[in-house]
């Protein structure tokens, strides 16, 4: 069956194929899946030698080790995958509206795309979306000129494309698992699932994490070792605060899903017994493993959201934040809480009712630091002159749910009544009721408040609200029936139900998944509009919020070097500090040459035998695996012989560009908080002094 | 001699000049990366240790019919010495001894490392005999997820020598080596610390009675 040069890739890996010979309507929509990324990917090669973009592609983005070209590739991905994870989120909702004894969709297919489903949402929207937030703003927020290790973190973002054209892949050729995104044996092992699916999920996540821990090594080391003069620890915005956890939490959470998948992957590959039911093996290891990353992997997504709220509520409130050393603490506490607690995922798999106690007192203890968290940004709030805009929607979404989220998460963390609603939709519920307004809002949120300086104009504020309100009544018309459906005894992962009185919870859910629909759709509809508009949107000037820290301090978008000097930091909130005062945007003394990091194609190459070589694993093809493994490492090594692998800025370039935008900021008319979404806002903001005493604080 | 301790672990010293200062941001991240490493062996450690009994073996071979501490013993005893001899490499660097005298100490552990590997490989084999195979157990998968992936390690810490010789002869002494040759040292020791641990939690404690 397998043979030398293709494996165990043949015509019937096709799911083209399938359709043909049985056109059922999962094979249908299975086909026009996979019709969608071929006619995709061709659109998308077309459109480039069209317009001939291949060469601006590869020197200005593709080999570019800029963190923030980086940051923006990262988003452009997370966003792709974001759009087939909601379709897929709504197939599946449609497919449970006409569940009763039926349906469309096979069970198998409907397995797959919960499967597909959460690994997207989790590995490949919610992962990349914080590694490019977190590319993007930390080094601007720190006052850096780059990562720690530029190269590196082109290789990161290689790895984590990679793990996603793998997904994408196997819309085309062969299956994904049926085995949900933990993935777990014995029913993912060789016994079960013989497929290549189940090593689908292995190679994307396996190589994708390895570009995930290298991504948290290097934001701690810069955040370390690369701050401006005078930017101490707790002079750091708050979002670098998160940052440092969640990276510490990428350090020490993603070896252990390396480790459980390699280990699984030993099981199908080599007949290993690490979690078979037969031969001494164990499946709770596997289970341990994964959820010994799983649980912090939710604080490592929610953690920088945190972060990303606790700089759009101060601006968007013209106030400092209140209790930013309660900030800092809590978000410690809650990274080393994550560790602590992860035996919650199993509560009905057998340990003991002491050890379900001790982990479920543990799980209730995060609550605290949270709440401490929401009291500060309340407190942020009160007596400020709060402003609507955007970002301040999804803030507002995100406190009423995210409480509702973390209060039924509080209940879950009872063992009692996590045996009544395990595996039922009360689960999918709460998960979805934090990691929806938690995270997703909060990138949302971080998406509107610093594009305008990564591109130099703002996103078209109607379209925005539109596109929000529609996230937050979307996400509550379609998530919250399931709790009480949940209570029932509806169990998830379900393609079919039996019992009619669901049948109207589930057209209620259903609406609610088109008005998420419609909020992508506005989403879209916005950035056109606003690529259209962007003149009238333009603010170059770089402060178009009245921004409290560093990155404001730049034009937008800012140059590649991003600081003409580097800054010298006095204070907490020092760019805010220096408006107050008078010190801003005042001519250096001197300049100096800066010396920058060249580009390379190195990561390109690391991705493209990464995805050969996870192809050739999965179809069985083991000399391409080889070769493709053996090129990569020659690769990486040859790079190493390179002596000269940075350029140097001349001082002259760095003055005239910095002073032709001091000159334009100089000239430009200072514009109030109330002119800000208006075209007026060319992005100077002027100082506006609180009107209370309090608010000053 | 040095005045500056930028990081933890031998500093090149002031003396090295853009080398030195260099460092301090590269090698810090290697500690990072050590600190992420350290937990993937502590893991397979503990996936060992949930296997290492009677229902873990599942009536196959065990540690007594499958070890033989002699040939462990002499390999812990060659990967101590290639740690005092990479020492001995990292010193020469700092106290700039010349190409030569680096070159020779790396070689040296190079030598010693390849002893150790072609020693171990000689045990997996004599295990494979017995019927101590992976495919055997849960035991045994344990058993050669841990011990050849420290193996692995050590297989990559002298392909990694080989390329800084190589980078020595044709780039000569530049910063850039100064600093992979102090991480290669980290590295170095650090499959050495698992090594001992490998030692002591598995061959001795799998042995004991
Ligand atoms: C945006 C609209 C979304 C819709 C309509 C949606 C819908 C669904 C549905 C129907 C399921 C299957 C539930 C079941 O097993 O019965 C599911 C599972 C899941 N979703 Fe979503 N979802 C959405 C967004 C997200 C987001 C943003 C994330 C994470 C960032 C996410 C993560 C997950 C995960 C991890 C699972 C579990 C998969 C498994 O069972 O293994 N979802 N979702
Ligand atoms: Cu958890």
């Amino acid at each position: 069956m397998t043979d030398t040069l293709f494996g165990r890739l043949d015509l019937s890996s096709l799911s083209l194929w399938h359709a043909i010979q049985t056109p059922t309507p999962s094979e249908l929509i299975a086909a026009g899946a996979a019709m969608a990324v071929i006619l995709g990917g061709f659109g998308v090669l077309a459109l480039l030698t069209w317009f001939r973009l291949w060469g601006p592609l590869w020197r200005n983005w593709l080999t570019s080790v800029d963190h923030k070209r980086i940051g923006i590739m990262y988003c452009a991905l997370a966003l792709i995958m974001l759009a087939r994870g909601v379709i897929e989120g709504v197939l599946m909702r449609s497919q449970q509206a006409f569940g009763l004894h039926g349906g469309f969709l096979t069970p198998e297919h409907f397995s797959q795309l919960f499967s597909t489903h959460g690994t997207i949402m989790i590995f490949f929207v919610a992962m990349p979306f914080i590694a490019g937030v977190i590319n993007y703003v930390m080094p601007l927020q720190i006052g850096a000129r780059d990562m720690a290790f530029p190269v590196m973190n082109q290789i990161s973002l290689g790895l984590t494309a990679t793990g996603a054209a793998l997904v994408m892949i196997s819309l085309v050729l062969g299956q994904f698992s049926t085995g949900g995104w933990a993935n777990y044996p014995p029913y993912t092992g060789a016994d079960f699932q013989p497929g290549p699916g189940p090593d689908y999920w292995i190679w994307s996540i396996v190589l994708a994490g390895i570009g995930t821990t290298l991504s948290g090594i290097n934001f701690a080391v810069t955040i370390y070792k690369e701050r401006a003069p005078g930017m101490q620890f707790l002079r750091m915005p708050i979002f670098c605060w998160t940052v440092i956890c969640t990276s510490i939490i990428m350090v020490f959470a993603l070896p252990p899903l390396t480790v459980a998948a390699l280990m699984l992957a030993a099981d199908r590959y080599l007949d290993f017994h690490f979690f078979t039911n037969d031969l001494g093996g164990n499946m709770m290891n596997y289970v341990n493993l994964f959820w010994l990353f799983g649980h912090p992997e939710v604080y490592l997504l929610v953690i920088p959201c945190y972060g990303i709220f606790s700089e759009v509520i101060p601006t968007f409130s013209g106030k400092r934040i209140y209790g930013y050393m309660s900030m800092v603490y809590a978000t410690m506490s809650i990274a080393v809480l994550s560790f602590c607690v992860w035996l919650h995922h199993f509560f009905t798999m057998g340990q003991s009712a002491n050890i379900n106690a001790a982990f479920g007192i543990a799980s209730m203890a995060i609550a605290v630091p949270t709440g401490v968290k929401t009291y500060n940004w309340l407190a942020t709030l009160f007596r400020g002159r709060v402003r609507m805009t955007v970002p301040m929607i999804y803030a507002i979404g995100f406190f009423y749910l995210f409480v509702i989220g973390g209060l039924t998460g509080v209940m879950l963390a009872n063992p009692v009544i996590s045996y009544q609603v395990h595996n039922t939709l009360f689960l999918v519920a709460h998960f979805h009721n934090v990691i929806i307004p938690g995270v997703l809002f909060g990138l949302l949120a971080g998406y509107h408040f610093w594009f305008p300086k990564a591109f130099g104009f703002r996103l078209d504020e109607r379209w925005g609200r539109a596109a929000a309100c529609l996230w937050i009544a979307g996400f509550s018309f379609t998530f919250l029936p399931l709790y009480w459906l949940g209570l029932q005894g509806m169990p998830r992962r379900s393609a079919t139900f039996s019992d009619p009185a669901f049948q109207p919870v589930m057209w209620l859910a259903l609406f609610g998944a088109a008005l998420i629909l419609a909020a992508l759709t506005c989403l879209a509809v916005q950035l056109w509009v606003s690529i259209r508009n962007r003149d009238h949107l333009a603010v170059p000037l770089g402060d178009p919020w009245n921004g409290r820290a560093l990155e404001w301090s730049i034009p937008s978008p800012p140059p590649a070097y991003n600081f003409a000097v580097l800054p010298q930091v006095a204070a907490r909130d020092d760019f805010a500090m220096a408006k107050a005062d008078g010190r801003t945007f005042a001519e250096p003394d001197a300049y100096e040459d800066i010396e920058m990091p060249d580009n390379t194609a190195i990561g390109m190459i690391v991705c493209v035998c990464a995805t050969l070589m996870g192809l050739a694993l999965v179809f069985w093809i083991w000399w391409l695996a080889v070769l493709s493994f053996a090129v990569m490492l020659v690769a990486l090594i040859g790079r190493t012989f390179r002596v000269v692998t940075t350029h140097v800025i001349p001082a002259a370039e760095i003055a005239a560009a910095h002073r032709a935008w001091l000159a334009r900021v100089q000239a430009a008319p200072a514009v109030s908080r109330r002119d800000e979404t208006r075209e007026r806002n060319r992005g100077r903001a002027m100082l506006e002094r609180p009107t209370t005493p309090e608010a000053a604080e | 001699m040095t005045t500056s301790n930028l990081h933890p672990g031998p500093n090149l010293g002031d003396h090295h000049g853009e080398a030195h200062y260099g460092a301090e941001a590269i090698v810090f991240g290697f500690w990072v990366f050590l600190m992420s490493d350290l937990v993937i062996f502590g893991l397979v450690f503990a996936s060992y240790l949930t296997v290492a009994n009677q229902m873990g073996m599942a009536g196959g071979p065990g540690p007594a019919e499958a070890f033989d501490l002699r040939s462990v013993f002499v390999q812990t005893m060659i990967l101590l010495t290639s740690s005092l001899t990479f020492g001995f490499a990292t010193l020469a660097m700092r106290c700039n001894h010349g190409r030569a005298a680096i070159a020779r100490w790396l070689a040296v552990s190079l030598l010693l490392g390849i002893g150790f590997l072609t020693l171990e490989l000689r045990d997996f084999a004599h295990m494979i005999d017995v019927g101590a195979v992976p495919q055997r157990s849960g035991f045994w998968s344990a058993f050669w997820g841990l011990v050849p992936l420290h193996g692995v390690h050590v297989a990559s810490g002298c392909l990694w020598i080989g390329v800084m010789l190589a980078q020595m002869a044709v780039l000569g002494m530049i910063p850039a080596v100064k600093t992979r040759i102090l991480r290669l040292g980290l590295f170095w020791h650090f499959l050495d610390l698992i090594w001992v641990a490998i030692f002591s939690i598995v061959y001795l404690g799998g042995l004991m009675p």
